[in-house]
């Protein structure tokens, strides 16, 4: 049975050609899927527009004209009509995006480190510390989000900074969720253990092999939080608890816009459509990341 | 790598001495598991690795071979017992449970789960070494030479990812891992057990070259007896969390002393058409080690059992020379009728 130390030609099969890094071919597979990739130009367009809104907007969202309130779509100088100030939409709704995508990034981002820290630290320490941790995170969880960011505002009182700061506590437990749930799954598995083994502490393992491998789906499941965040801010904006008037934002611009429904139905909804396009796109790439990102373990 | 602890206790002395280990599992325990059941996995064994030996461990699936090595590895905490490590006991100040882990390393079943998928080869090999203080630039140099004497070329295989190699290769791969550390004693938990046969044999012609090229010391833990026997010095046979039988292999193979480890000896398959088994010699699953059986615990699958080895739970007794089974028929006036007067062999 001797073999020598040399190389066994029978399992020496290996791919000559170069493979690259995860995040290559996560890029390859994500570069096939044209829904994913409609949904990130639709997303590039609008963040580029709220970035360069000043050049791109046609007026002031700011100049009201009592003359010229609720036209239709197509009028001269104004190509998607005005508001019930006499504002132009289009220059409002390009604004608009600014704040709205402000209202439903930044929670999701506060709460993606905070809520991951909190779930892989949990997952990661198991036995009675997650069950003291994640017990806390489900009473809140046990609220609907809606009811919860409502209450949390109502009690912080109305205003931007409050708003994103309910949003955020809203959105730490699904994602501490989550991310304990993938941290349990990382940990049982053997190179864990094998890390253990060589004597490598619990914050060297979590940094080294934990994270990589659970910051994926963590983020996956964040993005697809973000068209949530996005419409529960443009309804803490519409009851008046998100950012004020006059300031342009799509859920407070519905609000607003909402008593001239019977008068120009078309103008009054495209704030809505705004948010509708803006969540619907953040939700077909996230799918499309999650299909990416999931290789054969 | 600063080697800090050399030989100690001289040849003579263990390299691994284990007492009275046990380990405990609840189960269906909860938030108010009181009143859990209670799963022995390890029940109060003892045994001692010899320093330079390969000390291979057998036993049924559940018999708790994985617990033990999970437990001498520290991965999961001892209930009671001892461990000690060249005459030290593991965890107390002379001999520190990082210390403890750089000499004592384990390389698992599953090549594919104890690899990161998002580590290169000889990230993951070099991780060790450099949670131990050595430079990165140094392990990542290490862990290629490792690489190559491993059997893989560094200039093909160092920044590949685990899933772009075959099981025999990630394997070599965990057994560099497990050298980088230099360790003294390795612990082979059915390392080879997942791999075709041509690519086990390499494996395990590997495993014995860098023993000898590295003075190393295995615990190989296997169900297959026959590569058990082709690898180990000395072997163990566990049953239901506990030793039942531990001598020297080739004796213990001729002529094992207890009845389980001849009932298992005898279930493996023979070319010779005249030794054929004819029928299973062990029949039905072992009991539940929720509540194993008084006594003796082989006696509900013993052929001579007899009353009083449901009574009487018998001790490790020496059997012969270097061997020793936990059997009532080998000390004289145990109360087994089969029990002798002298030190013959019951059976065999």
């Amino acid at each position: 049975m001797a073999v020598g130390a040399e190389v066994p030609a029978l399992d020496a099969t290996v791919p000559t050609t170069p493979v690259a890094g995860y995040w290559t071919s996560v890029w390859r597979r994500l570069r096939r899927d044209p829904v994913a990739i409609a949904a990130a130009l639709v997303l590039i367009a609008i963040v580029l527009m709220a970035i360069f809104a000043p050049y791109v907007a046609p007026a002031d969202p700011y100049r009201s004209s009592m003359l010229r309130r609720l036209r239709p779509m197509g009028t001269p100088g104004f190509p998607l009509g005005s508001d019930e100030l006499g504002r132009d939409m289009l220059t409002r709704l390009i604004y608009g995006a600014r704040l709205s995508l402000f209202m439903g990034v930044t929670p999701v981002v506060l709460a993606f480190g905070i809520g991951s820290a909190i779930g892989i630290f949990a997952g990661y320490l198991g036995g009675r510390i997650n069950t003291l941790v994640m017990r806390t995170i489900d009473v809140f969880y046990a609220f609907p989000s809606v009811l919860l960011a409502v209450a949390l505002s109502g009690a912080l009182g109305a205003g931007l900074g409050n708003a994103m700061l309910s949003l955020t506590i809203v959105f730490i437990p699904p994602i501490a969720r989550v991310a304990e749930a993938v941290t349990t799954q990382m940990r049982s598995r053997d190179f864990v253990e094998a890390a253990r083994a060589s004597g490598a502490g619990a914050l060297t393992i979590i940094r080294v092999h934990i994270l990589g491998n659970v910051l994926g789906p963590i983020f996956v499941y964040a993005t697809s939080l973000i068209s949530v965040s996005m419409i529960l801010a443009s309804g803490l904006s519409f009851l008046g608890l998100g950012t004020r008037p006059p300031d342009p934002e799509w859920g407070l611009m519905l609000n607003t816009l909402r008593t001239a429904i019977y008068v120009q139905p078309w103008v009054a909804a495209l704030p809505g459509l705004m948010i509708f396009i803006t969540s619907i796109s953040f939700n077909m790439l996230s799918d499309g990341l999650r299909s990416a990102m999931d290789v054969k373990q | 790598m600063p080697v800090v602890t050399e030989e100690r206790g001289g040849p003579a002395q263990p390299l691994l001495s284990i007492r009275g280990l046990t380990k405990t599992f609840s189960i269906s325990g909860g938030m108010f598991g009181s009143g859990a059941a209670q799963l022995r996995a390890v029940d109060r064994i003892d045994f001692d690795v010899l320093k330079g030996e390969t000390l291979g461990v057998v036993g049924e699936s559940g018999c708790g071979k994985s617990t033990t090595a999970r437990v001498l590895m520290q991965l999961i905490a001892k209930d009671d017992g001892e461990i000690l490590f060249d005459g030290e006991r593991v965890g107390s100040s002379a001999l520190k449970l990082k210390e403890y882990r750089r000499q004592v390393q384990m390389v698992f079943q599953d090549s594919y789960s104890s690899l990161n998928p998002r580590l290169t080869i000889e990230a993951s090999i070099a991780f060790g070494p450099q949670v131990h203080g050595v430079p990165r630039a140094q392990a990542v140099a290490r862990a290629r030479s490792l690489l190559a004497r491993v059997g893989l070329e560094p200039g093909r295989f160092a920044e590949r990812y685990p899933h772009e190699l075959s099981g025999g290769q990630r394997q070599r791969v965990n057994i560099a891992r497990a050298l980088a550390l230099e360790p003294r004693l390795i612990i082979l938990d059915e390392a080879v057990s997942a791999l075709d046969k041509s690519v086990e044999a390499q494996v395990l012609n590997l495993l014995l070259d860098l023993k000898e090229e590295f003075g190393l010391t295995y615990v190989f833990i296997s169900h297959d007896l026959g590569v058990v026997r082709f690898v180990s010095d000395r072997v163990m046979v566990m049953y239901l969390g506990q030793v039942v039988e531990i001598g020297e292999a080739d004796t213990l193979f001729e002529r094992p002393l207890h009845p389980y480890t001849a009932a298992l000896l005898s279930s493996m398959p023979s070319l010779d058409p005249d030794r054929r088994t004819e029928e299973a010699p062990l029949a039905g699953d072992p009991p539940s080690p929720i509540h194993p059986p008084p006594g003796c615990r082989f006696h509900t699958r013993c052929s001579f059992a007899e009353p009083i080895c449901a009574e009487r739970e018998p001790a490790l007794y020496d059997g012969g020379p270097l061997q020793r089974a936990a059997c009532l028929m080998l000390p004289p006036g145990s109360g087994h009728s089969r029990a002798p007067a002298s030190m013959e062999p019951a059976h065999g």
